[in-house]
Protein backbone atom coordinates (compact mmCIF):
# COMPACT_ATOMS: atom_id res chain seq x y z
CA UNK A 1 0.00 0.00 0.00
CA UNK A 2 1.44 3.68 -1.36
CA UNK A 3 1.35 6.08 1.66
CA UNK A 4 -1.51 8.97 0.80
CA UNK A 5 1.43 11.01 2.78
CA UNK A 6 3.85 10.57 0.01
CA UNK A 7 4.37 13.07 -3.10
CA UNK A 8 3.49 10.87 -6.90
CA UNK A 9 6.72 12.51 -7.97
CA UNK A 10 9.67 11.35 -6.84
CA UNK A 11 12.74 14.52 -6.07
CA UNK A 12 15.38 13.83 -8.05
CA UNK A 13 17.76 11.85 -6.05
CA UNK A 14 20.58 14.98 -6.11
CA UNK A 15 18.56 16.88 -3.89
CA UNK A 16 20.41 14.62 -1.14
CA UNK A 17 23.71 15.86 -2.01
CA UNK A 18 24.04 18.74 -0.45
CA UNK A 19 24.23 17.83 2.95
CA UNK A 20 26.75 15.05 1.62
CA UNK A 21 29.93 17.24 2.24
CA UNK A 22 28.45 17.88 5.97
CA UNK A 23 28.24 14.83 7.19
CA UNK A 24 32.00 14.10 5.86
CA UNK A 25 33.07 17.44 7.86
CA UNK A 26 31.35 16.11 11.06
CA UNK A 27 33.20 16.94 13.98
CA UNK A 28 33.21 16.89 17.44
CA UNK A 29 32.25 20.46 17.64
CA UNK A 30 29.50 19.85 15.73
CA UNK A 31 28.13 17.72 18.30
CA UNK A 32 28.48 20.00 21.00
CA UNK A 33 27.26 22.82 19.10
CA UNK A 34 24.25 20.43 18.46
CA UNK A 35 23.69 19.55 22.00
CA UNK A 36 23.82 22.91 22.80
CA UNK A 37 21.02 23.42 20.62
CA UNK A 38 18.72 20.38 22.44
CA UNK A 39 19.03 22.12 25.51
CA UNK A 40 17.47 24.96 24.14
CA UNK A 41 15.03 23.42 22.65
CA UNK A 42 14.24 21.57 25.55
CA UNK A 43 14.41 23.91 28.34
CA UNK A 44 11.58 25.82 25.91
CA UNK A 45 9.31 23.37 26.20
CA UNK A 46 10.15 22.49 29.89
CA UNK A 47 9.26 26.57 30.59
CA UNK A 48 6.09 26.23 33.45
CA UNK A 49 2.92 27.01 32.03
CA UNK A 50 1.50 29.84 33.90
CA UNK A 51 -2.18 27.95 33.75
CA UNK A 52 -3.89 30.51 31.75
CA UNK A 53 -7.65 30.43 32.36
CA UNK A 54 -8.22 28.45 29.11
CA UNK A 55 -5.56 26.16 29.55
CA UNK A 56 -7.15 25.40 32.53
CA UNK A 57 -10.78 24.82 31.70
CA UNK A 58 -9.92 23.00 28.61
CA UNK A 59 -7.69 20.93 31.20
CA UNK A 60 -10.90 20.86 33.80
CA UNK A 61 -13.06 19.83 30.75
CA UNK A 62 -10.86 16.62 30.24
CA UNK A 63 -10.88 15.41 33.46
CA UNK A 64 -14.51 15.80 33.95
CA UNK A 65 -14.99 13.50 30.73
CA UNK A 66 -12.56 11.04 32.29
CA UNK A 67 -14.90 11.00 35.29
CA UNK A 68 -17.35 8.96 33.20
CA UNK A 69 -14.92 7.39 31.00
CA UNK A 70 -13.58 5.98 35.02
CA UNK A 71 -17.29 5.55 35.85
CA UNK A 72 -17.59 3.00 32.70
CA UNK A 73 -14.44 1.31 33.56
CA UNK A 74 -15.60 0.85 36.95
CA UNK A 75 -16.73 -2.97 37.47
CA UNK A 76 -19.18 -3.05 40.83
CA UNK A 77 -18.67 -6.66 41.03
CA UNK A 78 -14.34 -6.50 40.49
CA UNK A 79 -13.40 -6.83 44.08
CA UNK A 80 -9.92 -5.82 44.91
CA UNK A 81 -7.61 -8.38 46.19
CA UNK A 82 -7.08 -8.70 49.70
CA UNK A 83 -3.86 -9.76 51.99
CA UNK A 84 -3.09 -11.88 54.96
CA UNK A 85 -3.47 -10.26 57.99
CA UNK A 86 0.47 -10.51 58.77
CA UNK A 87 0.74 -7.63 56.34
CA UNK A 88 -1.11 -5.15 57.99
CA UNK A 89 1.03 -1.76 58.28
CA UNK A 90 0.80 -0.73 61.64
CA UNK A 91 0.18 1.81 62.32
CA UNK A 92 -1.06 3.20 59.16
CA UNK A 93 0.19 6.09 57.10
CA UNK A 94 -0.66 9.20 58.36
CA UNK A 95 -1.70 11.54 55.53
CA UNK A 96 -3.88 15.03 55.47
CA UNK A 97 -3.72 18.55 54.30
CA UNK A 98 -2.10 19.35 57.73
CA UNK A 99 0.48 17.94 60.03
CA UNK A 100 -0.66 15.22 62.65
CA UNK A 101 0.51 17.54 65.28
CA UNK A 102 -3.14 19.29 64.13
CA UNK A 103 -5.39 16.56 64.16
CA UNK A 104 -8.48 17.70 66.72
CA UNK A 105 -9.53 14.33 68.69
CA UNK A 106 -13.49 13.82 68.20
CA UNK A 107 -15.42 12.57 71.37
CA UNK A 108 -16.94 9.21 70.64
CA UNK A 109 -19.36 9.88 73.56
CA UNK A 110 -21.25 12.99 71.92
CA UNK A 111 -20.25 12.15 68.51
CA UNK A 112 -23.02 12.29 66.48
CA UNK A 113 -23.83 10.71 62.46
CA UNK A 114 -26.04 13.41 60.89
CA UNK A 115 -28.05 12.32 57.82
CA UNK A 116 -29.63 14.44 54.58
CA UNK A 117 -30.74 14.83 51.32
CA UNK A 118 -32.30 11.81 49.62
CA UNK A 119 -32.62 9.44 52.74
CA UNK A 120 -35.96 7.83 54.82
CA UNK A 121 -34.58 8.18 57.88
CA UNK A 122 -32.76 10.97 58.67
CA UNK A 123 -32.48 10.49 62.56
CA UNK A 124 -28.76 10.71 63.71
CA UNK A 125 -26.79 8.05 64.93
CA UNK A 126 -24.39 6.96 67.74
CA UNK A 127 -21.48 5.05 67.46
CA UNK A 128 -23.07 2.06 69.54
CA UNK A 129 -25.89 2.17 66.87
CA UNK A 130 -23.53 1.78 63.90
CA UNK A 131 -21.73 -0.73 65.91
CA UNK A 132 -24.30 -2.87 66.06
CA UNK A 133 -24.58 -3.10 62.23
CA UNK A 134 -22.98 -6.30 60.47
CA UNK A 135 -19.57 -6.17 60.19
CA UNK A 136 -17.13 -7.07 58.18
CA UNK A 137 -12.88 -6.66 58.15
CA UNK A 138 -10.48 -6.41 54.86
CA UNK A 139 -7.26 -6.00 54.30
CA UNK A 140 -6.74 -4.00 51.30
CA UNK A 141 -4.09 -1.85 49.69
CA UNK A 142 -4.57 1.94 50.41
CA UNK A 143 -3.04 4.20 47.29
CA UNK A 144 -2.27 7.40 47.02
CA UNK A 145 -2.33 9.86 44.30
CA UNK A 146 0.91 10.80 45.07
CA UNK A 147 2.46 7.19 44.28
CA UNK A 148 2.89 5.82 47.73
CA UNK A 149 0.71 2.34 49.04
CA UNK A 150 0.63 0.27 52.13
CA UNK A 151 -1.60 -2.81 53.20
CA UNK A 152 -4.14 -2.14 55.55
CA UNK A 153 -6.78 -3.77 57.66
CA UNK A 154 -10.29 -2.67 58.58
CA UNK A 155 -13.29 -3.37 60.09
CA UNK A 156 -16.59 -1.45 60.05
CA UNK A 157 -20.12 -1.86 58.47
CA UNK A 158 -20.38 -1.52 54.72
CA UNK A 159 -21.90 1.46 53.79
CA UNK A 160 -24.43 0.03 51.21
CA UNK A 161 -25.60 -2.09 54.88
CA UNK A 162 -26.03 1.59 56.46
CA UNK A 163 -27.54 3.29 52.92
CA UNK A 164 -29.78 0.60 52.81
CA UNK A 165 -30.50 0.94 56.43
CA UNK A 166 -31.65 4.18 56.81
CA UNK A 167 -33.85 4.07 53.52
CA UNK A 168 -31.48 6.23 51.11
CA UNK A 169 -32.50 6.32 47.60
CA UNK A 170 -29.55 3.94 45.80
CA UNK A 171 -30.28 5.26 42.56
CA UNK A 172 -29.09 8.57 43.47
CA UNK A 173 -25.94 9.64 41.61
CA UNK A 174 -23.56 10.87 44.84
CA UNK A 175 -22.91 10.05 48.27
CA UNK A 176 -21.62 13.10 50.21
CA UNK A 177 -19.41 13.54 53.70
CA UNK A 178 -19.03 16.21 55.94
CA UNK A 179 -15.55 15.73 58.60
CA UNK A 180 -14.68 17.00 61.84
CA UNK A 181 -11.85 18.49 59.85
CA UNK A 182 -13.54 20.31 56.83
CA UNK A 183 -12.55 17.94 54.76
CA UNK A 184 -15.84 17.86 52.37
CA UNK A 185 -15.75 14.46 50.15
CA UNK A 186 -18.22 13.23 47.39
CA UNK A 187 -17.72 9.53 45.49
CA UNK A 188 -20.32 8.45 42.85
CA UNK A 189 -23.52 5.73 44.07
CA UNK A 190 -21.77 2.87 42.32
CA UNK A 191 -18.49 2.81 44.11
CA UNK A 192 -20.65 3.25 47.55
CA UNK A 193 -22.32 0.13 47.05
CA UNK A 194 -18.91 -2.04 46.49
CA UNK A 195 -18.54 -4.27 48.84
CA UNK A 196 -15.12 -3.46 49.63
CA UNK A 197 -16.62 0.53 51.05
CA UNK A 198 -16.73 0.32 54.88
CA UNK A 199 -17.67 3.18 57.33
CA UNK A 200 -14.73 2.00 59.39
CA UNK A 201 -14.63 2.08 62.82
CA UNK A 202 -11.32 -0.03 63.67
CA UNK A 203 -7.97 -0.65 61.78
CA UNK A 204 -5.70 -3.75 62.82
CA UNK A 205 -8.65 -5.25 65.28
CA UNK A 206 -8.40 -2.37 67.24
CA UNK A 207 -10.88 1.07 67.54
CA UNK A 208 -9.46 3.41 65.51
CA UNK A 209 -6.87 6.03 66.93
CA UNK A 210 -7.61 9.67 66.12
CA UNK A 211 -5.21 10.45 63.93
CA UNK A 212 -6.89 7.55 61.50
CA UNK A 213 -10.08 9.02 61.73
CA UNK A 214 -11.63 8.12 65.03
CA UNK A 215 -14.85 7.24 65.91
CA UNK A 216 -15.46 6.42 61.80
CA UNK A 217 -13.98 7.33 58.63
CA UNK A 218 -14.72 6.14 54.96
CA UNK A 219 -12.46 3.07 53.71
CA UNK A 220 -13.03 2.26 50.15
CA UNK A 221 -11.03 -0.05 48.08
CA UNK A 222 -11.37 1.28 44.72
CA UNK A 223 -10.40 4.67 44.82
CA UNK A 224 -7.47 6.76 45.72
CA UNK A 225 -6.84 7.81 49.11
CA UNK A 226 -7.81 11.18 48.92
CA UNK A 227 -11.42 9.57 48.50
CA UNK A 228 -11.35 7.94 52.40
CA UNK A 229 -12.06 11.43 54.56
CA UNK A 230 -11.86 10.73 57.81
CA UNK A 231 -13.52 12.26 61.42
CA UNK A 232 -17.02 11.58 59.11
CA UNK A 233 -20.02 13.77 60.83
CA UNK A 234 -22.46 13.89 58.33
CA UNK A 235 -23.84 11.66 54.77
CA UNK A 236 -25.88 13.20 52.69
CA UNK A 237 -27.24 11.61 49.37
CA UNK A 238 -27.99 13.86 46.64
CA UNK A 239 -28.09 14.17 42.73
CA UNK A 240 -26.39 17.49 42.50
CA UNK A 241 -22.43 17.52 42.47
CA UNK A 242 -21.16 17.82 45.88
CA UNK A 243 -17.17 17.96 44.96
CA UNK A 244 -14.77 17.86 47.83
CA UNK A 245 -11.77 19.25 49.47
CA UNK A 246 -8.99 18.31 46.59
CA UNK A 247 -11.50 18.13 44.01
CA UNK A 248 -12.00 22.22 44.06
CA UNK A 249 -8.17 22.75 43.82
CA UNK A 250 -8.15 20.60 40.55
CA UNK A 251 -7.75 16.57 41.18
CA UNK A 252 -9.85 14.63 39.49
CA UNK A 253 -13.45 13.69 40.78
CA UNK A 254 -14.08 10.14 40.01
CA UNK A 255 -10.12 8.70 41.43
CA UNK A 256 -11.23 5.44 41.40
CA UNK A 257 -8.50 2.87 40.83
CA UNK B 1 1.68 11.96 13.40
CA UNK B 2 5.29 12.62 14.34
CA UNK B 3 5.05 16.02 15.57
CA UNK B 4 1.34 15.49 17.52
CA UNK B 5 3.52 12.56 18.98
CA UNK B 6 6.47 15.01 19.90
CA UNK B 7 4.06 17.02 21.50
CA UNK B 8 2.02 14.50 23.19
CA UNK B 9 5.53 13.30 24.39
CA UNK B 10 6.82 16.42 25.83
CA UNK B 11 4.09 16.64 27.60
CA UNK B 12 3.73 13.23 29.35
CA UNK B 13 7.53 13.50 30.09
CA UNK B 14 7.11 16.88 31.68
CA UNK B 15 3.56 16.27 33.71
CA UNK B 16 5.00 12.70 34.89
CA UNK B 17 8.07 14.71 36.17
CA UNK B 18 5.73 16.66 38.20
CA UNK B 19 3.98 14.05 39.50
CA UNK B 20 6.67 12.20 40.28
CA UNK B 21 8.24 14.89 42.57
CA UNK B 22 5.24 14.08 45.42
CA UNK B 23 6.76 10.65 46.20
CA UNK B 24 10.15 10.20 44.31
CA UNK B 25 11.22 6.77 43.63
CA UNK B 26 14.65 7.27 43.57
CA UNK B 27 15.80 9.03 46.88
CA UNK B 28 16.88 12.56 46.87
CA UNK B 29 16.13 12.64 43.20
CA UNK B 30 13.76 15.80 42.53
CA UNK B 31 13.00 17.22 39.12
CA UNK B 32 12.89 20.87 39.67
CA UNK B 33 9.78 23.26 39.38
CA UNK B 34 11.67 24.13 35.92
CA UNK B 35 11.63 20.95 33.90
CA UNK B 36 7.67 20.00 35.32
CA UNK B 37 4.35 20.82 33.33
CA UNK B 38 1.39 22.27 35.56
CA UNK B 39 2.65 24.52 39.08
CA UNK B 40 1.66 21.80 40.81
CA UNK B 41 0.50 17.89 41.26
CA UNK B 42 -2.94 18.10 40.54
CA UNK B 43 -2.80 20.22 37.29
CA UNK B 44 0.38 18.08 36.23
CA UNK B 45 -2.16 14.72 36.92
CA UNK B 46 -4.66 16.73 34.64
CA UNK B 47 -1.88 17.46 32.06
CA UNK B 48 -0.89 13.79 31.91
CA UNK B 49 -4.18 12.29 32.09
CA UNK B 50 -5.47 14.25 28.96
CA UNK B 51 -2.34 14.11 27.19
CA UNK B 52 -2.69 10.10 27.92
CA UNK B 53 -5.54 10.06 25.52
CA UNK B 54 -4.04 11.47 22.02
CA UNK B 55 -0.75 9.61 23.06
CA UNK B 56 -2.55 6.46 22.71
CA UNK B 57 -4.95 7.56 20.09
CA UNK B 58 -1.94 9.17 18.10
CA UNK B 59 0.12 5.84 19.13
CA UNK B 60 -2.76 3.26 17.88
CA UNK B 61 -3.10 5.11 14.45
CA UNK B 62 0.61 4.76 14.06
CA UNK B 63 1.12 1.39 14.87
CA UNK B 64 -2.07 0.29 12.66
CA UNK B 65 -0.95 2.05 9.50
CA UNK B 66 2.27 0.62 9.61
CA UNK B 67 1.35 -2.78 9.94
CA UNK B 68 -1.45 -2.86 7.76
CA UNK B 69 0.22 -0.76 4.80
CA UNK B 70 3.93 -3.25 5.76
CA UNK B 71 5.61 0.52 6.24
CA UNK B 72 7.17 -0.91 9.79
CA UNK B 73 8.36 -4.15 8.42
CA UNK B 74 10.08 -2.29 5.31
CA UNK B 75 11.75 0.30 7.25
CA UNK B 76 12.65 -1.07 10.11
CA UNK B 77 13.34 -4.91 9.18
CA UNK B 78 15.87 -6.57 9.30
CA UNK B 79 18.35 -5.87 11.64
CA UNK B 80 21.87 -8.14 11.27
CA UNK B 81 23.15 -7.65 14.09
CA UNK B 82 26.60 -7.51 12.31
CA UNK B 83 24.80 -4.15 10.45
CA UNK B 84 24.52 -2.89 14.25
CA UNK B 85 28.58 -3.50 14.91
CA UNK B 86 29.59 -2.30 11.80
CA UNK B 87 27.18 0.93 12.30
CA UNK B 88 28.53 1.95 15.62
CA UNK B 89 32.24 1.03 14.53
CA UNK B 90 31.21 3.08 11.74
CA UNK B 91 29.88 6.15 14.18
CA UNK B 92 32.47 5.72 16.21
CA UNK B 93 35.15 7.13 14.00
CA UNK B 94 32.92 9.62 13.00
CA UNK B 95 31.83 8.37 9.39
CA UNK B 96 28.53 8.97 9.58
CA UNK B 97 26.75 7.58 6.07
CA UNK B 98 23.19 8.98 6.35
CA UNK B 99 23.16 10.03 2.56
CA UNK B 100 19.68 8.37 1.44
CA UNK B 101 17.56 9.18 4.24
CA UNK B 102 14.80 7.14 3.23
CA UNK B 103 16.60 4.31 4.49
CA UNK B 104 17.59 3.28 8.19
CA UNK B 105 21.04 1.76 9.21
CA UNK B 106 20.85 -0.92 11.38
CA UNK B 107 21.46 1.53 15.07
CA UNK B 108 18.54 3.35 13.99
CA UNK B 109 16.35 0.24 13.46
CA UNK B 110 17.27 -0.99 16.48
CA UNK B 111 16.40 2.38 17.80
CA UNK B 112 13.19 3.21 16.59
CA UNK B 113 11.66 -0.49 17.73
CA UNK B 114 13.19 0.05 21.19
CA UNK B 115 11.35 3.39 21.25
CA UNK B 116 8.33 1.79 19.88
CA UNK B 117 8.38 -0.91 22.13
CA UNK B 118 9.29 1.94 24.94
CA UNK B 119 5.92 3.75 23.80
CA UNK B 120 3.41 0.84 24.01
CA UNK B 121 4.95 -0.60 27.52
CA UNK B 122 4.38 3.17 28.58
CA UNK B 123 0.50 2.99 27.96
CA UNK B 124 0.25 -0.49 29.11
CA UNK B 125 2.50 0.49 32.72
CA UNK B 126 0.48 3.85 32.90
CA UNK B 127 -2.88 1.59 32.54
CA UNK B 128 -1.67 -0.53 35.41
CA UNK B 129 -1.32 1.95 37.65
CA UNK B 130 -3.94 4.54 36.67
CA UNK B 131 -6.71 1.30 37.31
CA UNK B 132 -4.53 -1.33 39.50
CA UNK B 133 -7.85 -2.35 40.86
CA UNK B 134 -10.27 -2.62 37.51
CA UNK B 135 -6.77 -3.98 36.15
CA UNK B 136 -5.55 -5.98 38.88
CA UNK B 137 -4.71 -8.96 36.72
CA UNK B 138 -2.31 -6.80 34.93
CA UNK B 139 -0.78 -5.16 37.85
CA UNK B 140 0.09 -8.69 38.90
CA UNK B 141 1.64 -9.61 35.72
CA UNK B 142 4.07 -6.70 36.05
CA UNK B 143 5.08 -7.61 39.98
CA UNK B 144 2.52 -5.30 41.74
CA UNK B 145 1.31 -1.77 41.83
CA UNK B 146 4.60 -0.29 43.39
CA UNK B 147 6.73 -2.33 40.40
CA UNK B 148 4.47 -1.25 37.81
CA UNK B 149 5.25 2.30 39.04
CA UNK B 150 9.00 1.66 38.64
CA UNK B 151 8.62 0.14 34.99
CA UNK B 152 7.20 3.11 34.31
CA UNK B 153 9.38 5.29 35.23
CA UNK B 154 12.08 3.08 33.56
CA UNK B 155 10.33 3.52 30.49
CA UNK B 156 10.58 7.47 30.47
CA UNK B 157 14.15 7.30 31.27
CA UNK B 158 14.14 5.21 27.68
CA UNK B 159 12.46 7.67 25.70
CA UNK B 160 14.15 10.65 27.40
CA UNK B 161 17.59 8.90 26.71
CA UNK B 162 16.89 8.14 22.83
CA UNK B 163 14.88 11.13 22.63
CA UNK B 164 18.28 13.34 23.12
CA UNK B 165 20.04 11.09 20.98
CA UNK B 166 17.21 11.50 18.37
CA UNK B 167 16.95 15.35 18.83
CA UNK B 168 20.70 15.66 18.62
CA UNK B 169 21.19 13.51 15.69
CA UNK B 170 18.36 15.04 13.53
CA UNK B 171 20.08 18.69 14.23
CA UNK B 172 23.08 17.03 12.98
CA UNK B 173 21.78 16.52 9.62
CA UNK B 174 19.30 18.96 8.99
CA UNK B 175 18.20 17.54 5.59
CA UNK B 176 16.43 15.14 8.24
CA UNK B 177 13.98 17.87 9.46
CA UNK B 178 12.72 19.26 6.82
CA UNK B 179 11.71 15.46 5.93
CA UNK B 180 9.94 15.17 9.22
CA UNK B 181 8.10 18.21 8.58
CA UNK B 182 7.13 17.93 4.51
CA UNK B 183 6.93 14.13 4.64
CA UNK B 184 10.02 13.64 2.73
CA UNK B 185 11.32 12.01 -0.08
CA UNK B 186 10.16 8.68 -0.96
CA UNK B 187 11.82 6.66 -3.72
CA UNK B 188 9.40 4.45 -5.60
CA UNK B 189 8.91 0.61 -5.15
CA UNK B 190 11.07 -0.67 -7.54
CA UNK B 191 8.98 -3.48 -10.30
CA UNK B 192 6.53 -0.59 -10.28
CA UNK B 193 5.45 0.97 -14.07
CA UNK B 194 5.26 4.49 -14.35
CA UNK B 195 1.87 5.91 -13.80
CA UNK B 196 0.41 3.00 -12.02
CA UNK B 197 -2.57 3.65 -9.51
CA UNK B 198 -1.68 3.43 -6.17
CA UNK B 199 -2.96 0.04 -4.42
Amino acid sequence: MKSPFRPDEVPDASLLDDHRSLIRSLERRGLIRGGLSLGALVMLTGCDVKRPESVESALLAISRLNDSVQALLFDPNKLAPTYPASMILRPPKFNAYYDVMDVKPVNGATWRLGLSGLVADKRPWTLQDLQALPQISIVIKHICVEGWSYIGGWTGTPLRTFLERVGADLRAKYVAFKTADDYPSSIDMASALHPQTLLATKYGGETLADPFGYPVRLRMATKLGYKNPKWITAIEVTNSYPGGYWESRGFPWFAGI
Amino acid sequence: MHWVNAIVMLIMITSGWGIYDDDVIIRGFHFSQFWRLGDWAAWSLNWHFAGMWFLTINGLIYLIYGFVSGRLREKLLPIRPAEVVQTVVDTLHFKIAHEDITVYNAVQKLLYIVVIFAGVAQVVTGLAIWKPIQFSGLVSLLGGFQTARVLHFAGMAVIVGFLIVHVALALLVPKTLWAMVAGGPCLKPRGRAEGNPAT
